[in-house]
């Protein structure tokens, strides 16, 4: 039975981590003058686009109980076979030539690779049970091994204008990546809330078992995720490498830690079941702004990490008090 | 010697126990028989240690005793073996051994060498020939027995209570055990064995002690008293069960079950069930009967798909043949499946009642891809009036409902797929009187509206009032089909019970 008492504190725990992000704006606001600006505003929001794509997709993973610590060394290799594709196409050593790619057609082959790597990730903990966490740091290495291979350990750069659009272009005032972020956001909130197999996300997260007896294919479901969630790390891949006008090998470094950063502020729990995209943005965000701050308040890189890590244990300790509680 | 006055056990406003006097006697094998839920398990947790609240006293050597928790008591002196043995796998047979009582130096050191050779010692006496080093993983579940024994001797356990300890190992190393328990009952030890297997009683025990329903109804020489008698003795109480009067006339066959077997999954050569062949029909409710370890549950989870390597045999539904490898498959073949576990394969408690009941049939829910909301609510609206589930919303956590309505939810998930065939798993373990007779008349609609029901239950007068026909299953055999007309307690215990 609910007493208006318990729905007032669990309404309370749902828009935890929008006070949280409410309060830090207040209290940088109040600290300096450059922060409650339109142009930090975006700026903020431009910086955290692609933390956000990856997210999203590791927010499916851990829903379902898994996790994905690939998703960085996805990126680069994605960044930087979009990159390849686009300024040298494809060698026929054969008949010696060349196959051309148009920007669409370097962009969906990086997508399809990232697709196509994460599908692996799912293969090989569906097909032999490896943990995910240990499926997933051999693919990390793997995929970055890869990059290197593919780059020769040198950046590839000067991608041409219309590529740079991806990543530095602005429409109607606002970034193309808070486009792009803010269409991969919806389209995730879609898949969870509105469909059969964002329901099957969370069962599978929340009673494997039980999952499993009720009929649902658990591995199709799991590949699917993981899948996603490497074309969502090629998607900010081809970002960063379009921002930066070139794909770096050493890119993405971390970026999953980052990623699972914001899951995880973002109430999600890591043993599955529980836990939104939306909160995932959220986390992003005040990940974000709390960067942003910082930097803004001249305060040291060192102390910045200090201040991060202790953000995300002190989200999760409040986020586990008012789990006992319940 | 150890004694028991007077102990009683509730659970909530459940008596489990009342008054157990017995006597366990020292250099005697004393048998401790009963049916499911006679109260034996919680009996035995009681002098363990693991309940720690009870009414009455024990004594041992004339002592009186209490155990405020399971070291306690085994430092006085009693040990037990469970069915489910308690070693940890990659630690070694000495580390197990001295697990929590290590041999340590001055400074704190283990003394390796001393615990593996003390530990040598004990399993020469066990005519176990295995290094101590070996560790736990790499041994049968037979040689894990005789661990557990050995680390019982090391503790200088006087009473030492074995539960089930034949249900799985072989007959060689069945032959080894019972030369062990005849050497430690020489050594003046109380053994405490509990078993269903009648014959290995009468070859073993010097005494036995009877429970039902909590109560000790005999106790005595194992030698005074006939198989016929002791069975009957279980078995006395006279419950007034109103039979179902035999709706189903002969309806058509739904399901056929040909020679359903099942390998197990780490011991060879052994098999879980044994050809197992029945029918169902439309409207019919067959009761599934047995005692622990007869594998009624394999069987349900065979037909529904849960065994695909390990399993063999045939299964039909309306005379073609099936092929089923997963849930799905069983689904798709109208049947399902309440499995005998709620919490852990039944409900994601962490989700509301609606998404639990829809769950299975999203498929249906959904138009041009999307999940339809309306058609979802009044999917679980249905059911909730339906089934009387007690509940505020349908946004009400599974977890936060009562056992009774917690197994209604799961019924609904299950009958929202239509299915032929209800396969059911202990449907009315622990859950009160009222939720129990709600559900039994459930049931029974559901037959008289046409399903088949298999329904396994350890409850005697659940079996005999909602069954038209019971299977009895012993040790993965099916011992005998018994229309309702001729079942009473005492002929399906005769057919539970294995003799030889």
């Amino acid at each position: 039975m609910t007493s208006p008492l318990k729905t007032y504190s669990t309404s309370l725990k749902r828009f935890q981590s929008l006070i949280a992000l409410a309060v830090l704006c207040i209290v940088l606001s109040i600290l300096s003058d450059k922060f409650f600006t339109a142009d930090n505003g975006l700026n903020v929001l431009r910086q955290i686009a692609v933390n956000i794509c990856i997210a999203t997709g590791m927010t499916l993973i851990v829903l379902t109980g898994g996790i994905d610590l690939s998703v960085g060394s996805i990126l680069a290799l994605c960044g930087a076979i979009t990159a390849g594709l686009l300024k040298n196409g494809i060698e026929v050593p054969a008949s010696n030539t060349f196959i051309g790619f148009t920007l669409f057609g370097a962009v969906v082959v990086g997508l399809l690779a990232g697709f196509l790597l994460g599908w692996f990730n799912g293969f090989t903990i569906t097909k032999f049970n490896v943990p995910p966490f240990v499926a997933t740091l051999a693919m990390l290495t793997i995929a970055r091994g890869f990059t290197m291979l593919y780059t020769k350990g040198h950046p590839i750069s000067n991608l041409g204008d219309s590529f740079a659009i991806i990543g530095t272009g602005w429409w109607l005032g606002i970034p193309v990546p808070v486009y792009i972020a803010a269409v991969v956001v919806l389209a995730t909130v879609f898949i969870t809330q509105k469909t059969k197999i964002g329901r099957y996300i969370y069962a599978i997260g929340g009673n494997e078992q039980a999952a499993k007896l009720s009929g649902i294919n658990i591995k199709k479901v799991k590949i699917t995720v993981y899948a996603i969630a490497g074309a969502l790390a090629a998607l900010g891949g081809i970002i960063v490498t379009s921002r930066l006008d070139s794909a770096q090998p050493n890119a993405g470094i971390s970026y999953e830690l980052d990623a699972i950063a914001a899951v995880v502020i973002g109430g999600t729990s890591l043993s599955g079941g529980k836990g939104s995209v939306w909160g995932t943005v959220m986390g992003a965000v005040i990940i974000g702004v709390l960067n942003n701050g910082l930097v803004l308040l001249n305060v040291s890189p060192f102390w910045q990490q200090v201040v991060k890590g202790s953000v995300i244990l002190l989200a999760v300790i409040i986020d586990k008090a008012g789990e006992n509680k319940e | 010697m150890l004694v028991t006055r007077n102990i009683s056990k509730r659970f909530g406003g459940v008596i489990a126990l009342s008054s157990i006097n017995m006597e366990l006697h020292a250099g005697k094998v004393n048998a401790i028989i009963g049916e499911n839920g006679a109260g034996k398990s919680t009996l035995m947790k009681i002098l363990s240690g693991v309940h720690t609240e009870y009414e009455g006293s024990i004594e041992l050597n004339g002592k009186a005793v209490k155990f405020r928790n399971t070291k306690e008591a085994e430092d006085a002196g009693i040990a037990i073996i469970h069915q489910e043995l308690n070693l940890v796998p990659y630690l070694s047979i000495a580390e197990n051994i001295f697990l929590g009582r290590e041999l340590v130096d001055a400074f704190g050191m283990v003394k390796a060498k001393l615990m593996d050779d003390k530990t040598a010692e004990l399993l020469a006496k066990l005519n176990l020939t295995i290094h101590p080093d070996t560790k736990i993983a790499a041994l049968k579940v037979g040689q894990q027995q005789l661990v557990e024994i050995a680390k019982a001797l090391y503790t200088n356990a006087e009473v030492i209570i074995m539960d089930e300890p034949t249900s799985a190992i072989s007959d060689k190393e069945v032959d080894n055990l019972y030369s062990i328990i005849a050497q430690l009952k020489a050594e003046g030890k109380t053994i405490v064995y509990i078993s269903h297997k009648l014959k290995e009683l009468f070859a073993l025990a010097d005494r036995f002690v009877v429970l039902r329903d909590g109560c000790t109804v005999d106790e005595g020489n194992m030698n005074s008293i006939t198989q016929d008698e002791l069975i009957h003795k279980m078995t006395g109480r006279k419950i007034a069960v109103e039979k179902r009067t035999a709706h189903f006339n002969n309806g058509t066959e739904l399901l056929s079950v040909k020679n359903i077997s099942l390998k197990h999954s780490f011991i060879r050569f052994k098999n879980i069930l044994n050809n197992i062949s029945f029918q169902l029909h439309k409207g019919e409710i067959i009761g599934v009967y047995g005692l622990m370890g007869a594998g009624r549950t394999e069987l349900m989870e065979c037909i529904f798909g849960l065994h695909p390597k390990n399993s063999s045999g045939e299964v039909m539904v309306n005379s073609s043949a099936q092929k089923i490898k997963c849930p799905a498959d069983a689904i798709a073949a109208g049947i399902a499946l309440v499995p005998e576990d709620r919490k852990l394969h039944g409900l994601i408690l962490n989700q509301t009642i609606k998404s639990n009941i829809s769950i299975t049939i999203l498929q249906k829910l959904e138009s041009w891809g999307l999940l339809n909301f309306k058609k979802e609510k009044k999917l679980a609206h249905d059911y909730i009036s339906k089934l009387s589930i007690k509940t505020s919303s349908d946004q009400n956590l599974a977890r936060n409902l009562s056992g009774g309505n917690q197994q209604k939810i799961v019924l609904a998930k299950w009958m929202a797929t239509h299915p032929q065939i209800l396969l059911l798993d202990e449907p009315t373990r622990g859950i009160d009187v009222n939720a129990k007779s709600e559900i039994y008349k459930l049931i029974k609609m559901l037959a008289d509206e046409g399903m088949g029901i298999i329904m396994v239950s350890s409850e005697m007068s659940e079996i005999l009032s909602v069954s038209d026909k019971i299977l009895v299953m012993t040790e993965g055999q099916l011992t005998a089909t018994i229309p309702i007309e001729e079942a009473t307690e005492a002929s399906i215990l005769k057919y539970a019970i294995h003799k030889n």
